[in-house]
């Protein structure tokens, strides 16, 4: 059980599939437009449920709970082994490479 | 009985949410015609140059550093002609308070949102401008919700547009997020009924006008310092809004003679609105699938009339891949000892392209620069491109595919910036803004001159060509 007052994250269907605008490509057509929101859980309740939460501008907003206390993953990536090479190549091209001290 | 909130009943109220939550009557500024007075819609609902200078400097905002490219314009001249090489500068933008010229437009936005009492302010944007309305509503002490396109139908997020909704939640703002889809324009018109808060669009007068101040800025930093004004100053475009508001300011200091050049990455073939195509760009903007409709028709905006109208300014258009970019954005790091970007380093990578034509002695100014962070890096964003079966290569940039590979330059001298037709933008916004009309007056011509900076015989000619009467 998630406890009343907890921060989670909140994902609502605002458009079925069959309901999006029509000059919409076919690919975005066939799925439903999602909204995602944040706040404080209104009530307890469990994951997946329908809940009430009051974002922090302090409007209600339902929808299905889907992260608790949701945090920030995004980061740097991975190696690039190609832009290791531009810097090598810029210097090169202007101070000429290893003779430059 | 409750208010239909339904899609088509919250579309059908769209006129009077808009003038409920910007505080313009649109109408008032309407011609007879196809046109509407430009010049008054700014003058009556902007502010001053010295007005806007003192709201932005209350807040921090302006007078940022002017930066002397020295390493890159070195370079550049490598691959030109003798004499040839223009001096690059840059404009380090990324000073201003959230990161971004952005600041320039919020700091007036929600300046005025305040003055007129509105309790709080809602913007639709997945850019850097969100960030800078949430930087000036917690300075203002006004609420804030920022509403973004971020997730793809599989929730996979652009970690470009995920850091910026991280730093508008920084500011204390709330973040909306929905899928891939222009119907984000209903959650935006549901929320502004809802809460009764200001539009703080892009697109209005005191937002556009808000960037004047720096293309003023450039003309007294360059008279000061080189005791002239730059040749040429470039400008990543997507919404038209930078471009407008710069070349504004650069005309109310006097430097008529200064050319404007705008710069986007080609994203072409990419649709905008594809769920599939979406995390498959690696630019969330500055690119052609925003550049290319807002400069030929500007009233796509979420205003009735767009205060951004790029064509009006505009001397030449170039573009660049994105390629070319991140190459730029890693050089600009390696040479200059700057880490920015990238999406702001479009025109910057188009400058390197541009100076080679250009006169030695000649000035080129690139004039923003934006803030880098997880997830808006292009380390990041590499990263994420290989994730979704995106190529990496080095090799000719004139051969990427959008959506399938990236191609970094094998050689410096193979970044090339890729010049637009212009006649073919201006003959397209004719078109758009013509097309409605039976007919055609005589102010509707002197408007469309205006709108596309042409002569009365390419307008002439163009109406002709589309079979539209005269009066």
């Amino acid at each position: 059980m998630i406890k009343k007052g907890t921060w989670v994250k909140i994902q609502d269907t605002i458009l079925e599939s069959g309901h999006r605008a029509p000059q919409l490509p076919e690919d975005t057509k066939k799925v439903p437009l999602i909204m995602w929101a944040k706040g404080f859980l209104q009530d307890d309740a469990e994951m997946n449920n329908i809940a009430t939460v009051k974002t922090i501008t302090g409007r209600l907003v339902k929808g299905q709970v889907m992260e608790v206390e949701p945090s920030y993953k995004h980061d740097f990536g991975d190696f690039v082994p190609e832009l290791l090479q531009v810097g090598i190549m810029g210097r090169k091209a202007l101070w000429g490479g290893e003779d430059h001290e | 009985m409750s208010k239909d909130f339904s899609y088509e009943a919250v579309m059908s109220r769209k006129p009077q949410i808009m003038k409920d939550s910007v505080g313009i009557d649109y109408a008032t500024f309407e011609a007879e015609g196809i046109g509407f007075d430009y010049e008054r819609m700014m003058k009556e609902t902007g502010y001053t140059l010295a007005e806007m200078q003192e709201i932005q400097g209350q807040t921090g905002v302006g007078n940022t550093p002017l930066l002397e490219m020295k390493n890159l314009t070195e370079l550049a001249r490598k691959y030109a002609p003798k004499g040839k090489g223009a001096r690059i500068f840059i404009k380090d933008e990324a000073s201003n308070p959230s990161g971004s010229f952005k600041a320039r437009r919020a700091a007036n936005a929600v300046y005025h949102a305040k003055k007129l009492g509105y309790k709080g302010v809602i913007a639709a944007t997945s850019g850097n401008y969100g960030a800078a309305v949430a930087s000036q509503a917690a300075m203002h002490g006004l609420k804030c919700i920022v509403v973004q396109e971020c997730y793809d139908s599989r929730y996979v997020g652009q970690p470009e547009i995920i850091e910026k909704a991280r730093k508008c939640e920084a500011y204390g703002a709330e973040v909306i997020q929905t899928s891939v889809g222009p119907e984000l324009f209903y959650v935006f018109l549901k929320l502004l009924e809802e809460t009764g808060y200001f539009n703080a669009s892009l697109y209005t007068p005191f937002g556009i006008a808000g960037v004047e101040t720096l293309g003023y800025e450039i003309a007294m930093q360059f008279r000061e310092r080189e005791g002239r004004d730059p040749d040429a100053v470039i400008c990543t475009n997507a919404g038209g809004g930078n471009l407008t508001g710069t070349a504004r300011g650069l005309i109310k200091a006097g430097a008529e003679n200064t050319k404007i050049i705008a710069a986007s990455v080609d994203l072409t073939g990419l649709h905008m609105a594809s769920d599939e195509q979406f995390n498959r760009k690696s630019f969330t903007t500055g690119h052609t699938g925003f550049g290319m409709p807002f400069a030929t028709n500007p009233d796509r905006s979420d205003v009735p009339r767009s205060a951004a109208r790029a064509l009006r300014y505009m001397d030449r258009y170039v573009l660049v891949n994105q390629g070319e970019v991140f190459l730029m954005t890693e050089l600009l790091a390696q040479m200059e000892g700057l880490e920015r970007g990238p999406a702001g380093n479009t025109a910057l990578a188009a400058a390197f392209s541009v100076a080679q034509d250009m006169n030695e002695d000649e000035i080129i100014l690139v004039q923003e620069t934006e803030y880098t962070g997880a997830g808006k890096h292009i380390n990041a964003q590499l990263t994420f491109a290989r994730k979704n079966g995106i190529e990496i290569f080095f090799g000719d940039p004139r051969k990427e595919e959008k959506g399938k590979n990236i191609i970094l330059p094998e050689d410096l001298s193979l970044l090339k910036a890729q010049e637009v037709d212009m006649e073919k933008l201006r003959k397209s916004l004719i078109k758009n803004a013509a097309s409605k009309a039976d007919i055609i007056t005589e102010e509707d011509i002197q408007y469309l001159m205006v709108e596309t900076k042409a002569s009365r015989e390419f307008v002439e000619k163009q109406l002709e060509n589309l079979g539209i009467n005269r009066q």
